[in-house]
């Protein structure tokens, strides 16, 4: 989906704010949210691919809104309810005057996690890449209403094979319970041009991190 | 009408969902504690920052950094989430590497701990990729116009480390002085080292 989080390339955000000697967490309720989330991950309630989209799911003013572990919450709370492992009357009874959970499922349901959810991301694929290095790709034109990691800024782009990675799971199918569809991944790379157009900065490439399934062979 | 002891709303619901779970028996408070104490105190850019050093000092390692960042890092005893797959880009005089992850907030938390705010909020997401030369000029890193620039976007699994530059001085420095120079920034590749 072509969420908020989606921000390569967006306009407007100004300059970072960089915060010297920045402890790593900045409140206690931060680090708290951070270490249930990798705990309810690791004890297999759902895969990253489902936290990432439960985050991408926040409206796009919540999305900014809420900071970075404020989204984590929201995201935590609504796995956590779809999972069943917490009910909307159970949030309700700790937090009376809190806002109300999101129930609704997304457009593509969260599926249930895979029972290899503890195994990591990365698998042996018996098949070759399919592409190599050198060679020119195209980037799919692709708006897939559930979770991706295609950012918007290279789709329909002409890149070239930087790296071929390992295979892993494709968070395309996985984040929504409908298997892991290993396939190899690929560091392409774009001219700073071909992103931007005439007046790209010189001198300038991205490589972006893109599954196979994303990619074409480029005739021309 | 308002109670201004009472703590902000994400407060309380954080609380309450930590109460929640730790009733199922998911969390407990000690298991809490220790991920956050891990973070907070053993896994941090210090890590980095001795797998940057022992690479400037031993070209055996370098090379094997290269070929495999998370083989060569796991010699050092790092590893763990977010570390599955690591590749460490080398930074050199006329080609600067720079990391981003335009979608979230990927990066390497074995050998840098988690990522500073800057790194996870829209400036920096939206724009490294669209105009690094003048966005890093922002961020105080003013690269001269011959150098090229190679912005990776972790958009997958792969977790990107910037093998910096060393200071003039590294043949007369030992690992571990080294090792305190080197800064977080510049394995994320916004900065240099000074010297």
């Amino acid at each position: 989906m072509d969420g908020m989080h989606d921000m390569g390339g967006r306009d407007g955000f100004g300059s970072p704010q960089v915060e010297l000697s920045e402890p790593v967490f900045h409140e206690t309720w931060e680090a708290r949210v951070f270490a249930m989330a990798m705990l309810i991950t690791a004890a297999g309630v759902c895969v990253p691919d489902a936290f990432r989209h439960a985050i991408e799911q926040l409206p796009p003013d919540e999305y900014l809104r809420r900071g970075y572990y404020g989204r984590w919450l929201r995201a935590l709370e609504r796995l956590l309810l779809h999972a069943a492992i917490v009910t909307p009357a159970d949030v309700a009874a700790r937090d009376p005057d809190g806002e109300a959970p999101i129930t609704a499922l997304p457009a593509v349901p969260f599926g249930a996690p895979p029972p290899a959810a503890v195994l990591g991301s990365l698998r042996v694929l018996e098949t070759p890449p399919r592409f190599e290095i050198g060679q020119p790709v195209r980037v799919r034109s692709l708006n897939p209403p559930g979770h991706t990691r295609l950012p918007q800024y290279v789709r329909g782009k002409l890149g070239v094979v930087d790296r071929v990675h390992p295979g892993w799971v494709f968070p395309d199918t996985n984040a929504h319970g409908l298997g892991e569809d290993p396939q190899y991944a690929y560091a392409i790379r774009f001219a700073g041009e071909e992103l931007w157009g005439p007046g790209a900065e010189r001198g300038v490439s991205v490589c972006v991190d893109l599954f196979e399934r994303y990619l074409e062979g480029d005739p021309s | 009408m308002s109670d201004d002891h009472r703590p902000p709303p994400h407060v309380i619901r954080a609380e309450a969902i930590e109460s929640l779970l730790t009733e199922k028996g998911l969390v407990d408070a000690a298991t809490i504690d220790a991920v956050i104490e891990a973070y907070e105190q053993d896994i941090g850019p210090m890590n980095g920052a001795a797998v940057v050093a022992k690479a400037w000092k031993d070209p055996d390692y370098r090379r094997r950094l290269l070929d495999d960042g998370t083989a060569a890092i796991a010699e050092l005893g790092f590893g763990g989430p977010q570390g599955e797959h690591i590749v460490v880009v080398e930074n050199a005089p006329t080609r600067h590497n720079v990391v981003v992850c335009t979608l979230c907030s990927c990066y390497p938390w074995p050998v840098l701990g988690l990522p500073p705010a800057w790194y996870k909020e829209p400036a920096y997401r939206s724009r490294i990729v669209k105009e690094p030369r003048k966005l890093l000029a922002e961020m105080g890193l003013d690269l001269a116009p011959e150098v090229e620039i190679r912005v990776w976007d972790s958009s997958a699994e792969v977790r990107y480390l910037v093998l910096p530059e060393p200071p003039a001085d590294v043949a007369a420095c030992s690992e571990s002085e080294l090792a305190t120079r080197v800064t977080r920034d510049a394995m994320i590749g916004v900065a240099r080292i000074d010297g």
